[in-house]
């Protein structure tokens, strides 16, 4: 049995970028913080394709959870990073619970669309809703650490700080699940949801379990990415935000909790890159680049690392 | 003398087809029970109703007093009556020790063990050792062994069957309803398969129930016989009596049995 | 009494519009199997070359009662051209794949078509109206309408009953039923399903496109032109049944109505309206309300 290095690699990364993060530049701080949004919401999908279920409309969640820390900003003031998390990441898991009911029923496409379904309702509602700004959406308040207020040059740096803590929770937390009976029945789900029920388990209680996980991993993530960016629209619930995580977890694959984050990340260079280079073709990039990884690594990234699925 | 399972009335018809006619059938603890029929004579649907993957539209089965006929197939199992299939139901992409892993987490899950919040390696229940010794000596009752790291797709015929059989020997069943454990294996391996298979079952206590079509493994290894036909019962005996009753060798057996 | 009336109209010419874009996706999904999200590029694609093509052409002096047949001309150019392109020389590979993964391999089509658009026609508006105002407009009661709206309702039913004369009295036709019920059974039979694949693949394509050209006199076309009506027409598609093309037709006509119903009574629903009773119906009756009836595999 190979040592579990995932913890420890986990901790190293930590470290390195809570060091090294006082000296990178602002748009660097902003991307890697982005890049652990996202990769927050692709870790719940993970969860969720090693079932070999795929959310099309995960952005629900990340909604939510935006929505939640804004909602909490300007009806009560909250600022502090790590409550509006928490209030996002607890949004969404509830709404995750109560839908899961219906929703762990489903598999393959219909699971896709159905999910795809209520994520469009949301955006829906939201669009039509003036008292959260429409389709303007509305903007975050600066962020505060446990009351204090850092300096304008500091915010970034404290919210990353903040941000890497959690995630590294997170992926630790997941990491271990993954280990547990109910966790290794992913797979066994995938491929044979008849043989599950005949040992003994209950496929729709698990994957009922994992949604909610996702979910809550989704709102965790959706509050962090308002609370960097400052500012929250239903755009975030749209389905090509959906598209925008479905396309980073094929990127990542399903190897390893560390997975999602650095396909986060390195979703985020190619976009800004390309952007950059050419507003008007950073999307050509984008599908071919998920066509090359569709084709050339199904596995995604980090079987680049390790051939087979570890964990 | 009570009866471990017993089955009273059952009925099943799907549409115009008669399943299930009027069954009951009482099986004694830790015996030894061959089902034999064509196919379609109602087999496969009897097991389907014991287990709960399907509801009969009349009657009910008692399992240890207990009336088990509304439960779902995961409910059945945990009271401790497990089956093998047919077409071997395995995890394709995983390794066959992959697949006892997975079996055995349930049996842990189901026991509170080994979850989340657990420390340390959890013992499996009924058999004391953690997950990894487990699945390892049951591969190894079974001579699944040698392969242990290839993934279940790639396994040849008896070997999916075995693993199959094997799976089902993780929860410790105190019965075992085994679909033709002896189909797509060779002539030559039938009785050696079936001699590996009753071993390592009878070992653990079990009563078997095993479908077979092959009357040579039956006479061997079933102390009592129930042919099926048309989905009743037509004969209920020890397989010398029943393999002779007239309408078992028309409908079942078809003419002469080789002696 | 009128708004009554108003809702009715409304939703019937949404409904002809809705089902004109969505049509073709679910002859793709009856054959194919698959989810094809390029379906919305087809769409803006048609949009494009309708615009820029008919515009072209009226500068040129051409009289504005063929614009019609040139709206339709454009949307058969361009799908006859990209949707081969697209299916023999990506698509066909990935067949053997899972459903999700070419749902998702579409999706990068997708991507990489929004910016091909991009590079053929600029980000600028295109703008052509002659179509839509040249033939006037007609009342009901105290409402006004552009009779441009009935073509519309016209292309619609032309669709409609076109692809239904097609599948059931053509030999053509035949061939695509018989590989919508069983892709095994009927390449084992001879039929030449790769060219099926192509022909479907192409024709809806083409539907999608007509969808475009007929919706660019009413609009002004924009890049991510396509980006909704995806989304729509999925709704459209999963509330009739995936593969069902009456079913696309009722779809069509419940979405029409029930959002004609929205904007009139309760424009804050508008938009989430059609996305609940999708749900609604994927919660109660996943496979739709025609749904092709699958043969239980155990």
């Amino acid at each position: 049995m190979s040592r579990d290095r995932t913890p420890r690699t986990l901790g190293l990364i930590l470290l390195a970028l809570l060091v090294f993060g006082q000296f990178l530049p602002q748009w660097t701080l902003f991307l890697v913080t982005v890049a652990l949004a996202k990769g927050l919401v692709v870790l719940g999908l993970m969860i969720m394709l090693r079932c070999g279920l795929v959310s099309f409309g995960q952005a629900l969640y990340y909604c939510i959870g935006a929505y939640a820390a804004g909602m909490l900003g300007r009806l009560f003031g909250a600022s502090d990073v790590f409550t509006l998390m928490l209030a996002g990441m607890a949004a969404a898991g509830l709404v995750g619970f109560v839908l899961g009911f219906l929703l762990a029923r489903y598999r393959s496409i219909f699971f896709g669309l159905l999910s795809l379904a209520v994520s469009m309702i949301l955006y829906g509602l939201l669009v039509k809703t003036e008292a959260l700004g429409s389709t303007d959406g509305f903007h975050v308040l600066p962020s505060t650490l446990f009351g204090l207020r850092p300096a304008d040059a500091w915010v970034r740096y404290t919210v990353l700080a903040v941000a890497l803590l959690v995630a590294f929770i997170a992926a630790l937390l997941v990491h271990r699940y993954l280990g547990t009976p109910l966790g290794r029945l992913a797979p066994a789900i995938k491929d044979n949801e008849i043989r599950v029920e005949y040992m003994g388990a209950s496929a729709r209680h698990a994957i009922h379990v994992k949604y909610v996980i996702a979910a809550a991993l989704a709102g965790l993530g959706g509050a962090l990415a308002a609370t960097t960016v400052g500012h929250i629209d239903p755009e975030m619930a749209y389905w090509t935000t959906s598209g925008e995580f479905i396309f980073i977890t094929i990127l990542a694959g399903t190897g390893n909790v560390i997975a999602p984050f650095l396909g986060a990340l390195v979703f985020g260079v190619i976009q800004t890159v390309a952007f950059a280079i050419s507003p008007n073709t950073w999307q050509m990039v984008l599908g071919g680049s998920l066509l090359v990884v569709i084709v050339f690594l199904p596995n995604g990234l980090w079987s680049l690392f390790r051939g087979r699925k570890v964990a | 003398m009570t009866a471990i399972l017993d089955a009273q009335g059952l009925n099943k018809n799907f549409g115009a087809v008669t399943a299930a006619s009027d069954i009951n059938a009482a099986i004694e603890r830790d015996s030894v029970v061959g089902l034999i029929g064509t196919n379609g004579a109602g087999k496969t649907t009897f097991i389907n109703m014991i287990t709960g993957y399907l509801k009969p539209d009349r009657g009910r089965i008692r399992y240890e007093g207990r009336d088990i006929t509304e439960l779902a197939p995961r409910d059945v199992t945990r009271l401790g009556i497990c089956r093998s299939f047919q077409i071997p139901q395995l995890y394709a992409s995983l390794t066959a020790f992959e697949n006892m892993l997975v079996g055995i987490g349930v049996v842990l899950r189901n026991a509170g063990r080994g979850g989340f919040f657990s420390r340390g390696r959890a013992l499996v229940p009924g058999h004391d050792l953690p997950a990894e010794d487990v699945a390892e000596r049951i591969l190894e009752r079974f001579g699944l062994a040698e392969y242990r790291d290839k993934n279940a797709q790639v396994l040849p015929g008896g070997v999916r069957k075995l693993l199959d059989i094997a799976l089902t020997m993780v929860a410790k069943p105190k019965i075992l309803l085994l679909d033709e454990p002896t189909s797509g294996v060779s002539a030559e391996e039938k009785f050696v398969i079936m001699e590996m298979i009753m071993t390592a079952v009878r070992a653990e206590g079990a009563t078997v129930l095993f479908v077979e079509h092959d009357m040579e493994v039956v006479s061997r290894f079933a102390e009592r016989v129930l042919a099926f036909y048309d989905g009743r019962i037509i004969a209920d005996a020890a397989p010398e009596i029943a393999l002779a009753d007239p309408e078992v060798k028309r409908y079942v057996v078809g003419g002469v049995l080789r002696a | 009494m009128e708004q009554l009336l108003a809702v009715l109209i409304d939703g019937i010419i949404y409904s002809s519009w809705l089902f004109i874009a969505a049509v073709g996706l679910t002859l793709i999904y009856g054959v194919m199997k698959i989810v094809n999200v390029t379906h919305g590029s087809f769409y803006a694609l048609g949009a494009y070359a309708a615009a820029s093509i008919t515009g072209a052409l009226l500068a040129k002096g051409m009289p504005p009662s063929l614009s019609y047949a040139v709206l339709l001309g454009s949307a058969l150019l361009v799908s006859v051209i990209v949707a081969p392109l697209i299916e023999r020389g990506i698509l066909r590979f990935m067949y053997a794949k899972d459903e999700v993964v070419i749902l998702l391999i579409t999706y990068a089509l997708f991507l990489i078509l929004e910016d091909v658009i991009k590079m053929i026609w600029g980000v600028n508006p295109y703008f052509i109206a002659e179509p839509y105002g040249l033939l006037g407009s007609f009342d009901v009661l105290d409402l006004t309408y552009p009779y441009y709206n009935l073509i519309l309702v016209g292309v619609a039913i032309a669709c409609g009953a076109g692809l239904a004369w097609m599948l059931g009295s053509t030999r053509t036709g035949k061939l695509l039923v018989a590989v919508i019920h069983d892709t095994e059974v009927s390449r084992a039979m001879g039929i030449n399903v790769d060219r099926m694949y192509l022909y479907t693949f192409t024709f809806g394509s083409l539907l999608a496109a007509i969808g475009g050209a007929f919706t660019a006199p009413t609009v002004s076309v924009v890049p991510a032109l396509g980006v909704e009506v995806i989304v729509l027409s999925f709704a459209v598609v999963v509330i009739g049944g995936l593969g069902s093309l009456p079913g696309a037709a009722l779809g069509a006509v419940m979405v029409g109505l029930v959002r004609s119903a929205a904007i009139h009574y309760l424009p804050q629903a508008e938009l989430f309206v059609i996305y609940l009773v999708m749900a609604m119906v994927l919660a109660f009756r996943p496979r739709g309300l025609f749904s092709i009836a699958e043969a239980r595999k155990i």
